[in-house]
């Protein structure tokens, strides 16, 4: 029983980018928990000033390799708003389609190489090629699938490079799109399976009640647009963020924490899912059956299946995707709209895998970036991490203090922290 | 340049510094073959990936770049305990977008993102992992290419010196039968970028941003004349009119991913 412990993770594994751990115990009670992001900051925001708008939604993908794709396109909606730009549906339907892309390959990559791990009681994934290798074979596959609509819709995942302002810069290959089509046909499969391998995954109980941010969308599952909402009941246009989400800085933290209603705020795949389970596909929402999961969703180890749920909607709604796009018939002639760049302010709101993703960008006559703020989905969710952390770990006191180390741990994990982002 | 036959299996490493990680996702994507050649290196360090510590390495691969003092301090810790040490992407190799920090004030830079109550973070100015230590093996590229990996991976197993292809893009755009960025009016540096990207992002209507970085003995001198208004070039003349390009401009573009080195960022 950790009476009296000091419990310090340096760099821990098995998520992007460096974070530490830090737990005070002292006659039995936490004194003081803590995750720092140690990650060296790049000011991108500072550097961004006094570049280009075309060159900017170049750079800012290079914030983070895992969500490219959202930064990209989320860099790409700000100039797109400040310039008043209107893309065709078809631009439109082919970027939630990258989106879709991103967040499968984001989250498969998470549930079975970060994840899986820790409740197999193994290093890495891995050592599933010898114990699991059908497992691991699927994990690839669904992984790959991923991959390749980024492929096909954006060039490539990490980077992307056909994606511009106003649309893209190629011309969509329907064949390619057919074969896209046909591969996610046979991913259902593969999902159904991935649903049963998680469902006899033991999950630790554990709930706490906060505040769950996304963006919110009556016509679809908001992951490409929709207003600002908390499940406070307060939804807002995405350009009014700064007036209702405070960011702050904190000294143990390279990543600003931020705040709306109460203290603290998650957001993410169990957000999203808390906010927007009505408009779940039917896919996804098999999977929700199949896991027993009745929205609000209080436990925040539940991130894992409500990555699960994602993974199967993004499957399904890729398909009815192309079938639109493919019924139209791509139009050279919408694939990018032509416009000028104008003197004006712009705010880009995404869910990117991780959680709702803000760039903000001011631009003068020219195009030229004057001013910059980019909101991070995991810097958002460091207080409400902590929160957990507390709440958490004094739950399981009794335990160890390598057992609080490794639960801890845990528990960060299934946040998916995307750290590199979160300090950008 | 450290060249070794291997008579076991060597242990590999993976490391990251100042970056986004894109290179070890792209490393990742190797899906199926990642198996196959983690059958010939045990892998005992890859904090992304696994959990486990290692203290010595025959091969360490490092990506990202050197932004703090402990930055400097850890790679020579990694450099001192590893035989073979392999810098992976733009970030480790030339500095990429990071060093355009390197521009500014940095306390200007601290204040503008975390204020007025903003902690000290021993920043210096940002550099490739190339030039603090000793690096044996290269492969540039935001991401690096994942046929460049395989081939410097195969050169580290087989003791054999890799020397990256020294050609401009402009060869693979010729080998692939692309229309020419020139040609429809935008700026583009593949004429002064090293190729092996299979020209990937012209391939998608994109220009080439020159994130693999210079060609030994870039002319960039040529590229600059073409862009001048008086240059013959019809479509040039035109291109540098409407963007009003200057020749800071383009040096600005061409210090996104591979910078002027500073004498005073020298080697330590």
């Amino acid at each position: 029983m950790a009476h009296h412990a000091d419990i310090h993770i340096h760099h821990m594994s098995r998520v992007e980018g460096h974070g530490d751990i830090h737990a005070r115990i002292r006659e039995g009670a936490i004194e003081e928990i803590k995750f720092s992001v140690v990650e060296a900051p790049r000011f991108f925001e500072v550097f961004l000033k006094g570049k280009h708008y075309a060159e900017a939604v170049h750079i800012v993908s290079r914030i983070c390799g895992v969500c490219a794709v959202s930064h990209r396109l989320a860099g790409l909606k700000a100039a797109e708003n400040a310039f008043g730009v209107k893309v065709s549906r078809q631009t439109e339907r082919l970027r939630r389609l990258a989106l879709n892309g991103e967040i499968l390959c984001s989250h498969i990559l998470h549930l079975y190489f970060l994840c899986t791990p820790d409740y197999l009681g193994v290093s890495s994934v891995f050592p599933l090629a010898e114990s699991d290798p059908e497992t691991l074979k699927r994990a690839i596959r669904l992984k790959r699938l991923g991959y390749e609509i980024c492929a096909v819709t954006a060039g490539r995942h990490t980077h992307p490079t056909g994606m511009e302002t106003g649309g893209f810069s190629f011309v969509h290959s329907e064949k390619a799109l057919q074969d896209l089509k046909k591969q996610l046909e046979d991913a259902i499969e593969d999902i159904e399976a991935a649903v049963e391998f998680f469902r006899l995954v033991t999950l630790p109980s554990f709930e706490r009640e906060t505040e769950y941010v996304s963006l919110k969308n009556q016509d679809r599952y908001a992951f490409y647009d929709g207003r600002l909402y908390s499940s406070d009941d307060v939804s807002a246009l995405s350009i009014q963020y700064r007036d209702l989400i405070k960011e702050y800085t904190v000294s143990h933290s390279n990543a600003r924490h931020a705040r709306w209603r109460r203290p603290e705020y998650m957001t993410g795949a169990l957000a999203r899912l808390n906010n927007n389970q009505e408009q779940i596909s039917l896919l996804g929402r098999g999977a929700m059956s199949a896991l027993n999961l009745n929205t609000p969703l209080h436990n925040p180890f539940l991130n894992i299946y409500a990555q699960i749920v994602e993974c199967a909607h993004c499957v399904q709604s890729s398909i009815e995707l192309i079938d639109k796009i493919l019924d139209n018939g791509i139009r050279k002639s919408d694939e990018l709209t032509v416009f000028q760049p104008r003197k004006g302010r712009g705010v880009g709101a995404i869910e990117a895998p991780r959680g709702l993703l803000l760039h903000d960008f001011e631009y003068d006559g020219d195009g030229i970036c004057t001013d910059v703020n980019l909101v991070i989905p995991t810097a958002q969710n460091m207080a409400n991490l902590e929160a957990d952390m507390r709440e958490y770990a004094t739950e399981i006191i009794d335990q160890s203090e390598s057992e609080i180390a490794r639960r801890l741990q845990m528990l960060a994990r299934a946040y998916d922290p995307c750290i590199s982002c979160s300090v950008h | 340049m450290v060249i070794k036959n291997f008579s076991s299996k060597p242990r590999a490493a993976f490391f990251d510094f100042a970056c986004c990680e894109g290179c070890q996702l792209t490393v990742l994507q190797l899906d199926d073959r990642l198996l196959e050649l983690m059958a010939h290196v045990e892998i005992i360090e890859w904090r992304q990936v696994m959990s486990g510590r290692g203290d010595k390495y025959d091969i360490a691969f490092c990506e990202g770049g050197v932004v703090r003092n402990e930055d400097v301090d850890r790679i020579r810790s990694i450099r001192d305990r590893t035989d073979i040490l392999a810098a992976l992407g733009s970030c480790a190799s030339i500095a990429c977008h990071n060093s355009l920090r390197n521009e500014w004030n940095v306390e200007y830079a601290i204040k503008h993102v975390y204020g007025e109550n903003a902690g000290d973070f021993d920043l210096i100015p940002v550099r490739p992992i190339s030039e603090v230590v000793e690096v044996d093996y290269q492969a540039t590229g935001c991401p690096v290419s994942l046929k460049e990996f395989v081939t410097v991976f195969e050169h580290i197993l087989t003791g054999k010196i890799y020397r990256p292809p020294n050609d401009p893009v402009c060869r693979e755009c010729k080998q692939n039968d692309y229309v020419c960025v020139y040609e429809k009016g935008r700026i583009c540096l593949g004429p002064v970028t090293r190729c092996g990207c299979g020209a990937a992002c012209v391939a998608h209507g994109d220009a080439c941003h020159g994130c693999r970085g210079l060609v030994d003995d870039a002319n960039t001198d040529a590229v600059f004349k073409a862009l001048e208004p008086k240059s013959r070039h019809t479509i040039m003349e035109q291109m540098v009119r409407k963007n009003r390009l200057t020749e800071t401009d383009l040096m600005k573009k061409l210090s996104i991913y591979d910078p002027p080195k500073k004498p005073e960022n020298g080697k330590e």
